[in-house]
């Protein structure tokens, strides 16, 4: 084994400065390689790159028949308009709501069902659980939301069951002090199956030799949990709430689309469906790209500070 | 030594967890059946509270009232079009990125994969995008479905992981054999990554066959509508568009509730169908992904 290592090794080219010659050469060899990146590079360009240089629209008054280049600038004005309209703040405190549900309930459903799945000792029922739990994630967004509207109709299932149990119905689809729960509820039954995948394999990934030498030491099932199975699992708990916490302005609009009403905007409003609103169908391009702005400066601001925080608390990390 | 795991706290415990579990499969499970049985029942006993269990007065007239919608069976035809086109496009582009990104010959790989990685951090958002996609004169035309998410860079990730994972001398094996990068790549990498390239098939046919937002901001001709927009209007924004047929002598053997049900099938079902199939599959391509990556 050794000496075929060597073998390849010597035959590697020697390291010489990068003359022409050397690099047609390269580029003779790897024409492949490049000729395939080609299309992929184009795309990201296309796609990518050119969209993050439309976000100089925030900036400017957008013209369409000057196209966003031509547009003339208007600094922050954008900005100050957003920041100055109180309704702006009712979006982003929305927006941040329903983020910390998510973060306070949906965030630890995948990481219990992963525990309790992984105390299982009969596997064909841990397969059954999991194949079952796994199926809502590939369901559309029309069909979940169509499924819990409904579900909670005033002639649906619940409320067929809370009048059959001699109470009112009630319509909470259209009452906003529902929206929070419902949403985030909703979330767990569509991705906490889903979501357990990487929490399972980081569960595999632990020494059985650990856990084996915790029993002969007598350690129980709660205190295997606490000093080996937890510990385990936690630089894939911390990656996992550091993106998290990098998505603290972006909650799934799509979703939020589809079940809202003018209702409950006071909220429900988010700041994708706003930008939706505003962009698209009001056509108020620079406005809703400056929004579209603050969320991902935003993102972007707590993705970094998180990840300083947990290198300078623990050992893992994002980078 | 007492074994803890035959204590009664802890025998317990699993009856607890197992019964625990159950009732997250039927949490899970029981939507799609009742949802499944009420599209198969008699309206008049859907509206007397009668289903629950199991379809009262089968019938399948509420899926033949879907299908007389002509814009049901046009949008199933663009979804599949849609559907198999883009995940060709999406398998065909994520392994020409994933490729040269997992050979540690080619030179430029440090920099390609930044300039991959700067986009999951980063994006213009929605409004560039679509003004993006207005000035290449997209709008109302299927590509703006089938191009921007041309490359999924978790997918191409997983993949890139996959390739890497064969061992260096089968790849030194095809060189030496004369086969240039092209070669290996068709003879080695992809036949060598079958279960990712299957998870991603699954993955990338799953998001074309259930979106709704791309078209719903793209286009605007009904005729191009995949069934999810046909599905968002009639299961969410209640809109039939034959709403004179609704249990019209029929005795309201078809009511909104049972037609907007049999919607939810016909557009899920393909997803029932393939779903048990591909599952084992998937779920090994993502822990390679998961635990390499």
């Amino acid at each position: 084994m050794t000496t075929i290592a060597a073998g390849a090794k010597s035959k590697a080219e020697p390291r010489s400065r990068l003359t022409l010659s050397r690099l047609v050469r390269i580029f003779q060899r790897d024409k492949y390689l490049y000729l395939m990146v080609l299309l992929p590079l184009a795309y990201f360009i296309v796609f990518h790159y050119i969209p993050l240089y439309g976000i100089t629209l925030a900036f400017k008054d957008f013209d369409i028949s000057q196209g966003i280049m031509g547009s003339p600038w208007v600094g922050f004005k954008y900005f100050e308009e957003f920041f100055s309209n109180p309704y702006s703040w009712l979006v982003i405190r929305n927006t941040v709501v329903l983020r910390l549900w998510q973060l306070a309930i949906g965030f630890p459903a995948p990481i219990i069902l992963a525990l309790l799945l992984n105390e299982l000792r009969t596997m064909r029922f841990k397969g059954i659980v999991q194949t079952s739990s796994y199926l809502p994630h590939f369901i559309s967004l029309v069909v979940v939301s169509g499924m819990v509207i409904s579900f909670l109709a005033s002639d649906g299932p619940i409320n067929n069951l809370i009048k059959s149990l001699g109470g009112q119905s009630v319509p909470f689809m259209q009452l906003p002090e529902y929206f929070a729960p419902i949403f985030t509820f909703s979330g767990i039954w569509q991705h906490a199956g889903w979501a357990s995948v990487i929490y399972l394999a980081a569960l595999t990934s632990i020494n059985p030799e650990l856990i084996e030498a915790a029993v002969i030491d007598g350690a129980g099932r709660w205190q295997r949990l606490l000093h080996i199975t937890l510990p385990g699992i936690a630089p894939t708990v911390t990656i996992m709430f550091l993106l998290r916490i990098g998505q603290l302005l972006t909650v799934d609009y799509q979703m939020i689309l589809l079940l809202y009403s003018p209702a409950i905007y006071e909220k429900a409003d988010v700041l994708g469906t706003y930008i939706y609103r505003r962009g698209i169908i009001g056509a108020d391009f620079s406005f809703a790209t400056a929004v579209g702005l603050f969320q991902a400066v935003v993102g972007l601001v707590f993705i970094v500070g998180a990840n300083w925080i947990a290198k300078r608390v623990g050992d893992t990390s994002l980078w | 030594m007492i074994d803890y795991d035959k204590t009664l706290s802890s025998r317990i415990f699993d009856k607890i967890n197992i019964i625990l579990l159950i009732l997250v499969v039927v949490a899970t499970l029981y939507p799609f059946y009742y949802i499944t049985i009420v599209s198969l029942s008699n309206g008049n006993a859907v509206l007397r509270g009668e289903v629950s269990f199991w379809p009262v007065g089968l019938t399948l007239d509420s899926y033949k009232l879907v299908f007389q919608n002509p814009a049901v069976p046009i949008s199933l035809r663009n979804s599949l079009v849609y559907t198999t086109l883009g995940t060709v496009i999406n398998l065909g582009m994520t392994t020409l990125c994933a490729y040269p990104l997992a050979r540690p010959r080619f030179s430029g790989r440090r920099l390609f994969t930044w300039v991959v990685t700067i986009t999951m951090f980063f994006s213009g958002g929605l409004i560039p995008l679509y003004l993006l996609i207005m000035q290449l004169g997209l709008i109302n035309n299927m590509w703006a479905l089938l191009l921007p998410g041309a490359i999924n860079v978790w997918n191409m990730f997983i993949l890139r992981t996959s390739f890497q994972q064969i061992p260096e001398e089968l790849y030194e094996a095809a060189l030496i054999d004369g086969a240039n990068d092209l070669q290996t790549l068709i003879r080695v990498a992809l036949p060598l990554s079958k279960a990712v390239l299957a998870t991603l098939l699954m993955f990338y046919a799953v998001a074309h066959w259930n979106d709704f937002f791309n078209a719903l901001i793209f286009l605007n001709d009904r005729a191009k509508y995949p069934i999810q927009l046909i599905m968002r209007n009639i299961v969410i924004l209640g809109r039939f568009e034959q709403t004179n047929e609704l249990g019209g002598g029929s005795d309201f053997a078809v009511i909104e509730q049972t037609l907007k049900y049999a919607t939810i099938m016909v557009s899920t079902i393909p997803i029932l169908l393939v779903y048990p199939f591909v599952q084992k599959y998937f779920v090994r391509g993502v822990m390679i992904g998961a635990i390499k990556g």
